[in-house]
């Protein structure tokens, strides 16, 4: 199957909702790509399901443009768009059996009948719900409507699909169950996800790109791995993942890294979308898990390197999660893998951490 | 599915072991709060229904023969005849009008308030008021055939008042909200996203009504027709204000007999009303449609 001629394109560009005073969504210009599994990712309030529901459809933006392969579909009703969407709450119809209910999109159509039959078959063959297409939604497990909803967002296949927190009612393990089917699905149509979450960790593990979401603005766009190792600002990187921040001046730049003032140390740190002046007041960001003592290193310890005091040591099986103090009284968390030959520090030990530069980012 | 509902079941289990005893003594309460009204049901409503019973097969001495008889009784036949004709049409005229009134109701929240008061104002007005309301407007000079006459449509005042067509108007009107607040209830019941997902599927808005919003709505459309209906079979009142003189009613026809002190046949013709309306609720409950739809909404 060829993913690129399967998916739709979707261009956002400078979408605004405004609701009497305040801006659900302020000013949105986003281009997902033919083919691509995007994930919105915000905590809630900050526009993301707004942003959606204006691409299926149900909300009116009150400025800016949405098109669907270079086509601008705002003047266009939800039922000419022909987008698939899940809904977090599964909203399959109660009076229509599992087979109707994923017909429906089939039977608006103009599709008869024994096609299908023939399509809802092959529908639920593909959520792994062969032969349960006489029961009605009641009659099925959270997980099992969720799968049959997800049939019916795509049996007509769509070049689109939408989700809205489809996995938010599901319990864990069956939530990770349904993400990995989901990335098989996506890799299996090709055709485009977009896809609204506040579960940093589901957007991490399914999605090609995030686009994090705050205030009803996108706050940063990128690969997972870009956001959670180049945040360009604070809320993405405390919002994805665990971060110190640590206050510095600025002292000196070289090419793309800044050295700053950190704790009565120098501490070198990326500055991939900032150029702050010399003397500037700024937050320095390293994730705790990229921080070890110094002596763990075994001589080859990286460049960044502070004195600290252990204020909190937790054994927490896979890993020793230690609270530590910096001489300046900022708190400094730090993760490291548990290991029996790897010396465990005790509250009031003082110590050296080191860390790379490329591990931290100035935001 | 099986092992959520032992999960669920398992703390309750518990609880219910440790409360065991407790729960197993007679709890006499709720039947003490609720003696006061059984008895009053009793004495007030009870009573005189057995009583009128009794008085239908013991009356002049234990017989069958009021009942027997009913058969060949051609005022009664033609009475129930009438009396299930016209509640048919006021059913039908209230559901057809009553069902866009529900969807504005419950779709349009701004004038939701207004139009709750303009059905509910009517509704806590008596029945005999609305009944005289309509007799000034459909009278020979009431306020519609003066409109008419003025307007120059019609030349002479049409007869409205005292057929039965006027019984339909204002019983249609009087039993309105009836119709309207079930089906409005069912309205609201029911989840929007199912509104939006019928869209995103690519239904327009008529095919969504017909395929989600009808079907979903059938609880309310059929309490609010068994409620119309019920009632509009029992009214005497209003058909006996406007309607026509010949066209009468069953409880017209019972409040006459009971006027002539023949109080076996009004007895047997209440008990045949009553038969009548408890058979009607009881085929809707068992309908398979409406059963399914009933069930539905306990989700």
């Amino acid at each position: 199957m060829n993913g690129a001629a399967r998916g739709a394109s979707v261009s956002l560009a400078d979408l605004e909702k405004r609701y009497d005073r305040t801006n659900a969504v302020d000013g949105v210009s986003l281009d997902i790509r033919s083919g691509e599994f995007l994930t919105l990712l915000g905590p809630s309030g900050s526009g993301k399901t707004t942003t959606l529901m204006m691409i299926a459809g149900f909300e009116t933006p009150s400025a800016g443009d949405i098109a669907i392969d270079g086509t601008s579909v705002v003047a266009m009703p939800p039922y000419r768009r022909n987008i698939g969407m899940v809904f977090q709450n599964y909203a399959l119809f109660p009076h229509l059996t599992v087979e109707d209910n994923i017909g429906f999109p089939l039977k608006q159509r103009g599709v008869p009948k024994a096609e299908r039959t023939k399509l809802v078959a092959e529908a639920l063959e593909l959520v792994q719900l062969p032969g349960y297409g006489g029961r009605y939604p009641r009659q099925l497990s959270g997980g099992q409507q969720q799968r049959v909803a997800l049939a019916r967002a795509i049996v007509f296949k769509p070049r689109l699909l939408l989700m809205d927190e489809p996995l938010g009612a599901l319990d864990k393990q069956l939530r990770e169950n349904l993400q990995l089917e989901m990335r098989r699905l996506h890799a299996d149509l090709g055709i485009t996800f977009i896809y609204v979450t506040h579960d940093q960790e589901e957007a991490l593990t399914m999605s090609d790109r995030i686009a994090v979401m705050n205030d009803g603005k996108v706050a940063q766009v990128g690969r997972p791995e870009d956001l959670y190792d180049r945040p360009c600002n604070r809320f993405v990187a405390g919002f994805i993942g665990e971060s110190n921040f640590l206050p510095a001046v600025v002292r000196d730049l070289e090419d793309d890294v800044v050295v700053a003032e950190c704790e009565g140390v120098m501490v070198r740190a990326l500055c991939p979308t900032l150029r702050p002046a010399s003397g500037s007041k700024v937050t320095l960001t390293t994730r705790p898990e990229r921080l070890r003592f110094a002596d763990a290193w075994n001589g080859n310890a990286p460049q960044n390197r502070m004195s600290v005091t252990v204020t909190e040591a937790v054994f927490a099986g896979e890993r020793c999660r230690y609270l530590l103090r910096a001489t300046d009284g900022t708190s400094i968390v730090l993760k490291e893998p548990s290991s029996a030959a790897i010396r465990r520090r005790q509250v009031g030990d003082q110590a050296e951490i080191a860390w790379s530069v490329a591990d931290t980012i100035l935001v | 599915m099986s092992e959520a509902v032992l999960r669920e079941r398992g703390p309750l289990a518990r609880i219910g072991l440790r409360s065991g005893p407790e729960a197993r003594a007679p709890n006499l309460m709720p039947y003490l709060l609720a003696a006061p009204l059984i008895l009053f049901m009793l004495a007030f409503y009870a009573m005189p229904v057995v009583a009128m019973l009794m008085r239908s097969v013991s009356d002049p001495t234990w017989t069958v023969a009021n009942y027997a008889t009913l058969p060949d009784d051609a005022v009664f036949l033609k009475t129930f005849a009438n009396t299930f004709y016209t509640s048919l049409i006021v059913t039908l005229v209230s559901l057809l009008l009553g069902y866009p009134v529900a969807m504005a109701l419950v779709r349009a929240p701004r004038w939701a308030p207004i139009i709750l008061v303009l059905i509910m104002l009517p509704f806590w007005t008596s029945v005999l008021v609305r009944s005289y309301a309509w007799m000034v407007l459909l009278g020979r000079h009431g306020l519609f055939n003066e409109a008419l006459i003025a307007a120059g449509m019609i030349d002479r005042p049409l007869r409205i008042l005292n057929t039965p067509l006027a019984t339909q108007i204002a019983m249609s009107h009087i039993l309105l909200p009836y119709m309207i607040l079930p089906i409005a209830n069912a309205l609201r019941q029911i989840d929007p996203s199912l509104l939006r997902a019928a869209s995103g599927l690519g239904s327009p808005p008529w095919r969504t009504f017909l395929q989600v919003t009808l079907p979903l709505s059938m609880p309310g459309v059929a309490a609010g027709v068994l409620l119309v209906f019920v009632l509009a079979l029992g009214f005497y009142i209003t058909p006996a204000m406007v309607g026509g003189p010949r066209e009468i009613t069953i409880s017209m026809l019972i409040a006459q007999r009971v006027d002539q002190l023949d109080w076996a046949y009004a007895a047997t013709l209440s008990a045949v009303l009553l038969a009548t309306a408890l058979a009607i609720i009881g085929a809707f409950y068992r309908l398979p449609g409406v059963g399914n739809a009933f069930r539905m909404n306990a989700r």
